[in-house]
């Protein structure tokens, strides 16, 4: 499988061991692919290293081992081809919404003119709803205002792969909710690829194509990945009286609650002892749910 | 019942009132006695209207307008201070990004800092053998230290959150330190800069009483000697309304640099 847009191989992540040199692992063995266009999510317990993962993604943080490749090139350092949204919105302060937007786009294509710019940077504003709010600092703005304006800014660079960090933890409830449409709607206008961590399962469900769930840490492996087959549009009030919904959300829950900790530590799962196999996670289609055994459709490459 | 500035203002007139009262009785002469006294308001007043009329004549070395006697002093202040901007933000800057040279000249700077401004005079004065660059030269290290530490903590100091910001738009180097670093630190920097203009005024006075010939430090001293207290004492508060409106003039700068996190 060559062809897919992202492949993580063997990612790891070690830190020098306290006592007798021996190197502890935060996670080891994570295999993973993203398909251009699609919107993975990952859950897993704190600790686990999740938000590593995304960092060596962005290529802020670095691998013990392992490879990340995307578009058949290695990724080594940041890119504007990997936006990234940081979950306390990281706009800058001094700079107003719009500016937060143009400094971005002016980054990104620094052959375009000052119009040009203006009317992209506007044009993202209008998606997420902050026409307005332009001349306004992100201290003026709301919570909820400034992921917004987070979210144009790394969809108005139009990344080959978008990173979320938890966008919405920072977020009460009902703004989550409506930031989580808004976020809906501008990836189904844009179907960009999307690699996002949460701690909300319902939120992985609106979200996602695929979830990657995480054993818990240290050596934490990513254990499966979890196909989201609802169709879309999706939409909150109405995904959850889908018939797969709850056979989902119940396979995720029992993972973070249950079997997160029970996979831990590298333990194998039943069946693959082989190392290469137990590498890539297992997929799984909770709504092939068939007498409260999860259906495994195959192995990821 | 009245806003609370206006109230304040009220306050501020009856203190002034109260405090000019207490200072005119306190240096009427009793009937018949001889000896010097401190100058009152009134007379001092009567005084600083004489000055302030024509602050700007020169009439030879030992008689010049307190204007001129002010704009000597600060232009020392300015001369030395800008040296000391130019000098101590850039470095500021290395000294902030790089722990490597923030460790390797802290000792320097810890030991340099404390050393009062006026004790370097004696070898300034032998190495540069002019008393007014002299002046300039304290001014100089004098206020370096505020804005370098300064400098170095803003910029040591700006969020993780921007740096990674400006990595992740692929910043150039020197792009990331004026449109992030830069805009970051500046309210921490300007807040060394107003700490050093604050102690540069305060230095320039003694600087001057020290080494003679002009500005407003020279001017106390001498009229000190000619036993001219109205005259000290309204160079006194001359110094201070010049150093409340440098102050001023830099908190002005800092609200412009200001965010709100």
């Amino acid at each position: 499988m060559t062809d897919c847009f992202l492949k993580v191989e063997n990612l790891a992540r070690r830190y020098p061991g306290s006592k007798d040199g021996v190197a502890l692992a935060v996670f080891e063995q994570v295999n993973f692919t993203i398909q251009k266009g699609e919107f993975v999510c990952i859950i897993g317990h704190s600790g686990c290293g999740k938000s590593t993962i995304l960092n060596i993604l962005a290529g802020l943080d670095q691998a013990s081992a392992g490879a990340v490749i995307m578009d058949g090139r290695e990724v080594a350092g940041t890119s504007l081809d990997r936006g990234v949204i940081f979950q306390n919105h990281s706009l800058l302060p001094w700079k107003s919404t719009l500016k937060n937007i143009t400094f971005a786009v002016q980054a990104r294509w620094p052959q375009w003119n000052k119009a040009q710019v203006l009317a992209h940077a506007h044009r993202y504003l209008g998606l997420v709803g902050l026409q307005g709010a332009e001349d306004r600092k992100p201290s003026q703005l709301s919570g909820g205002m400034r992921q917004r304006v987070g979210i144009a800014r790394a969809f108005a660079i139009q990344p080959k792969l978008l990173l979320m960090d938890e966008p919405f933890g920072a977020l009460d409830a009902l703004t989550r909710g409506m930031i989580q449409e808004e976020l809906v709607r501008v990836w189904e206008q844009t179907h960009q690829t999307v690699f996002m961590i949460t701690h909300d399962v319902d939120e992985a469900i609106l979200l996602a194509d695929r979830v990657l769930l995480m054993t818990n840490g240290p050596r934490a492996r990513v254990a499966e990945s979890v196909v989201i087959d609802i169709p879309r549009p999706r939409d909150r009030s109405q995904i959850i009286h889908h018939p797969g919904y709850y056979p989902i959300r119940n396979h995720l829950v029992d993972f973070l609650v249950r079997r997160s900790k029970e996979l831990a530590g590298g333990a194998h799962v039943p069946g693959t002892d082989s190392g290469d196999m137990s590498a890539a996670p297992r997929v799984v289609n909770p709504m092939l749910l068939s007498a409260g055994k999860p259906v495994i459709a195959g192995h990821a490459g | 019942m009245l806003s609370l500035p206006l109230r304040a203002a009220i306050l501020s007139v009856v203190l002034l009132a109260v405090l000019l009262g207490a200072w005119e009785l306190a240096t009427q002469a009793p009937a018949g006695s001889v000896g010097a006294r401190v100058p009152g308001p009134s007379k001092l007043f009567a005084h600083a209207l004489q000055e302030l009329s024509d602050p700007f004549y020169d009439a030879g070395p030992n008689d010049k307008g307190i204007g001129i006697q002010l704009a000597y002093s600060i232009g020392r202040v300015l001369a030395g201070y800008s040296l000391a901007a130019l000098l101590a933000i850039p470095f500021g800057f290395v000294i902030g990004m790089s722990p490597m040279w923030r460790r390797a000249l802290d000792p320097y700077i810890q030991v340099l800092k404390p050393i009062s401004p006026l004790a370097w005079m004696p070898l300034a004065l032998y190495i540069i053998k002019d008393s007014a660059t002299s002046s300039i030269f304290v001014i100089f290290i004098c206020s370096i230290w505020p804005m370098l530490i300064n400098t170095a903590f803003g910029v040591a100091s700006v969020r993780r959150d921007y740096i990674n910001v400006a990595r992740t738009h692929e910043l150039s180097r020197f792009e990331t330190a004026t449109q992030v670093i830069l805009p970051a630190a500046a309210p921490t920097i300007l807040t060394g800069m107003r700490i050093s203009i604050g102690i540069s005024w305060l230095v320039i006075v003694a600087a001057e009483m020290l080494v003679g010939g002009t500005g407003i430090g020279y001017y106390v001293w001498n009229e000190w000697n000619n036993l001219n207290l109205s005259s000290v004492i309204f160079s006194i508060l001359m110094i201070g309304v010049i150093g409340m409106l440098l102050d001023q003039l830099l908190a002005r700068a800092q609200r412009l640099v200001q965010y709100v996190d």
